[in-house]
């Protein structure tokens, strides 16, 4: 049953997905494990997209370049528009050079993304070709100068070497690098540094953010780690469940947590709680897709749940201006969990 | 008294060479730490900084090359076989994967009953079966788990059953290796509670490794921090968190997560976060070192004390502040 319409009334430059459902084969059947996700991605701004693991962000995320369909996952409904054009009714060739192209992606695995057999300079040139008229000569000038704006050290040398020389850090710089080689104007970040050492997390933090302003990137960051959403997005969405349940500005987001899932969420961080007391914990665990209550997907494991929980709640359900919370006990007291912040 | 002490531990391993040979990498150099009954001792350090080694050799799961440990006053370093298993039961070991460490064709009964075999093997089936019901119990997991397979475990789940397995010997220290890297924040915070609640109960001994400093100011006591292979500095947590002395600890501690984002800083210089190597003499950290002089090429940073105060590697430590 797919599709509304594929026209986008709002051709102002932006990444939308809009009410998108996507489903996933489990034991034989379809089962809907992104639930009608919207999302919308401006030039120069950072999206936040946490929630728990199995929540679905990756599924998300990997739909807007139109991946992991060969893996069986299937839009159901909704649509994803780019700069106004839907992503479902693009050509396939459009689509391949879209993909690396006008949007880009690092994933969190840098060791899978890269080929072993080949030189970092061969995979990065390679990209730059696929997407930009140059010859071998212009490519390599180009390979190079992204090395330098990742800040890689030796750039010259790192070309010529081979994924297994380099430590984790280098190659999520290289992988940043190939991300930005065909000028990007949006970005799709997948737990960018959960594999990364802290230190080296750091950096890669403080590269993104200076790439990101400097080229006013419009980015999707998917991550677990609210430390990162404090880092470097200016919106976030929370998702649970296969659904967005709370969005708002990253300062409203941890100044005035509203879904009781987020702030039990974030009150959990050992970074926010006394030294040796005990954390407020959220009972129980992530429903998987086939598994969701027909309300709100989080009335099994929160305290403030009663009857009316059960029915199918709005994401405006709670809204403060373009705060907004999928919860009808919004703010009431949580007991047992204090957010201190 | 200490439950597990190291002395001078030091490893070196063959790196490199597609051809064999290679060269000889110190891994670990000349670590010493002890930990007392009841506490927690955190390592943190970097990726590569020999955490994990060190809490091998500790286990005597590696041999050291170097250095002594002593178990319950016990020195195990040369022990061996049947001396080894006994003092075995002593220590356990919790790891950082949860899947990749439960053997995916055992039952949980059969994966946790395991050690009972083997240090009590006066037991009989149906005892084993009743203390592997009350220790996972004690973790947190119902009676119904007991005949099912890993793979029909949460992630939290499985970590839970990593502990029992670790504690159904009824062991003094317990080796944590980077036991809730790979969980959510919210299971995480479950599985910390609960090593807090049976530490009290147990007056366990941790030694709790963890790259995550916000984790360790939770649970530790005390820390050691490691870089390439080397303590650098140690004392109680609010000595080492809160007035670091050794540049090292100050630029890990920097490179902590925010909490909020008005903590949000620029990116100005960061005391050396931008600088990599690993100097092969002297001072180990001097290459990145923002405060290294010319005397660091001639200073071997390495803590010799095992006591509990604050020491640190560093010919010219951070004013206290
Ligand atoms: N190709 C697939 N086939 C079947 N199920 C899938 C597939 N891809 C994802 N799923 C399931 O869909 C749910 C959401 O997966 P997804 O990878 O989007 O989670 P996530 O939020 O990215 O979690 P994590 O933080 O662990 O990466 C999970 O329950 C997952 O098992
Ligand atoms: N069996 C081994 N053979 C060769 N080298 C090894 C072996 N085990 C560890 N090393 C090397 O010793 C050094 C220290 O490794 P170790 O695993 O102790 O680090 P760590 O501090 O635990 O790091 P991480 O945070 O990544 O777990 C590394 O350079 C590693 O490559
Ligand atoms: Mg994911
Ligand atoms: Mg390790």
């Amino acid at each position: 049953m797919a599709g509304h319409s594929s026209v986008n009334t709002n051709t102002a430059r932006s990444l939308e997905v809009r009410e998108l459902s996507l489903s996933v084969p489990i034991s034989g059947e379809h089962v809907e494990a992104v639930s009608r996700v919207s999302l919308v991605l401006k030039p120069g701004r950072v999206l936040g997209l946490v929630g728990e693991s199995g929540c679905g962000k990756s599924l998300t995320a990997q739909a807007i370049l139109r991946l992991g369909e060969h893996q069986g996952v299937m839009r159901e409904s909704g649509d994803i528009f780019l700069d106004g054009e839907s992503l479902f009714s693009m050509e396939e060739e459009r689509l391949r050079r879209m993909r690396g192209g006008h949007v880009s992606m690092v994933f969190q695995e840098p060791m899978t993304a890269l080929n072993p057999v080949f030189s970092i300079g061969s995979q990065i040139t390679e990209v730059i070709r696929l997407h930009l008229d140059m010859d071998k000569g212009e490519a390599n000038t180009r390979a190079l100068k992204l090395l330098h704006d990742v800040g890689m050290q030796d750039a010259e040398a790192v070309l010529k070497q081979y994924p297994d020389a380099l430590s984790g850090g280098m190659r999520q710089r290289v992988l940043i690098a190939m991300a930005m080689a065909a000028d990007p104007a949006y970005i799709i970040a997948d737990e960018p540094t959960t594999a990364l050492d802290v230190s080296v997390q750091k950096r890669i933090i403080q590269l993104l953010r200076d790439l990101q302003r400097q080229r006013n990137l419009g980015m999707l960051l998917v991550t677990h780690d609210f430390g990162l959403v404090a880092e470097l997005a200016d919106d976030v969405a929370v998702m649970y469940a296969g659904q967005i349940v709370e969005s708002g500005s990253v300062e409203q987001i941890f100044n005035r947590p509203a879904h009781p899932y987020t702030r039990a969420l974030m009150g959990c961080r050992p970074e926010v709680s006394e030294p040796g007391a005990s954390l407020p914990v959220i009972a129980g665990q992530v429903p998987p897709p086939g598994n969701w209550p027909s309300g709100c997907h989080f009335a099994k494991r929160c305290p403030l749940a009663d009857t009316a929980c059960s029915e199918p709640i709005s994401i405006d359900a709670w809204s403060d201006g373009k705060h907004q919370a999928r919860c009808i006990h919004a703010e009431e007291k949580l007991p047992g969990l204090e957010v201190a912040l | 008294m200490s439950v597990l002490k190291a002395d001078g531990l030091s490893k070196s391993f063959r790196r490199g060479g597609l051809w064999g040979g290679g060269i000889s990498h110190k891994a670990v150099n000349n670590v010493t730490f002890a930990l007392k009954e009841g506490e927690t001792l955190a390592i943190v350090g970097e990726s590569g900084s020999g955490k994990s080694t060190t809490a091998r050799m500790a286990m005597r799961l590696l041999d050291a090359d170097e250095g002594s440990v002593h178990l319950l006053g016990e020195e195990i370093t040369s022990a061996s076989g049947n001396t080894l298993r006994i003092l075995r039961k002593d220590i356990q070991m919790v790891f950082q994967d949860p899947f990749a460490s439960l053997n995916p064709r055992m039952k949980i009964v059969e994966t946790v009953g395991e050690g009972l075999r083997v240090h009590r093997p006066e037991m009989n089936h149906q005892q084993r079966r009743e203390k592997v019901a009350e220790t996972l119990a004690l973790c947190g997991i119902g009676e119904e788990a007991l005949d099912r397979y890993p793979h029909q475990f949460s992630g939290g789940q499985r970590q839970r059953v990593g502990i029992a397995r670790a504690l159904i010997v009824e062991p003094k220290v317990l080796v944590l290796d980077e036991p809730v890297s790979a969980l959510d924040v919210s299971v995480q915070a479950q599985i910390l509670n609960l090593l807090k609640k049976i530490q009290k109960e147990r007056n366990l001994s941790y030694l709790f490794i963890s790259h995550d400093l916000s984790v360790v100011r939770h649970v530790a006591d005390r820390v050691a921090v490691m870089f390439a292979g080397r303590v650098v500095e140690q004392g109680t947590i609010e000595e080492v968190f809160g007035a670091p002395r050794h540049p090292y600890t100050k630029m890990l501690l920097a490179a902590r997560p925010i909490a909020h984002p008005d903590q949000r800083k620029e990116n100005n210089g960061n005391g050396g976060l931008d600088r990599e190597g690993v100097a092969e003499s002297g001072c180990v950290f001097r290459l990145r070192c923002a405060f290294a002089q010319d005397d660091c090429a001639g200073f071997e940073a390495s803590i010799q004390s095992d006591e509990s105060e604050h020491t640190y590697a560093c010919l010219h430590p951070l004013d206290k502040s």
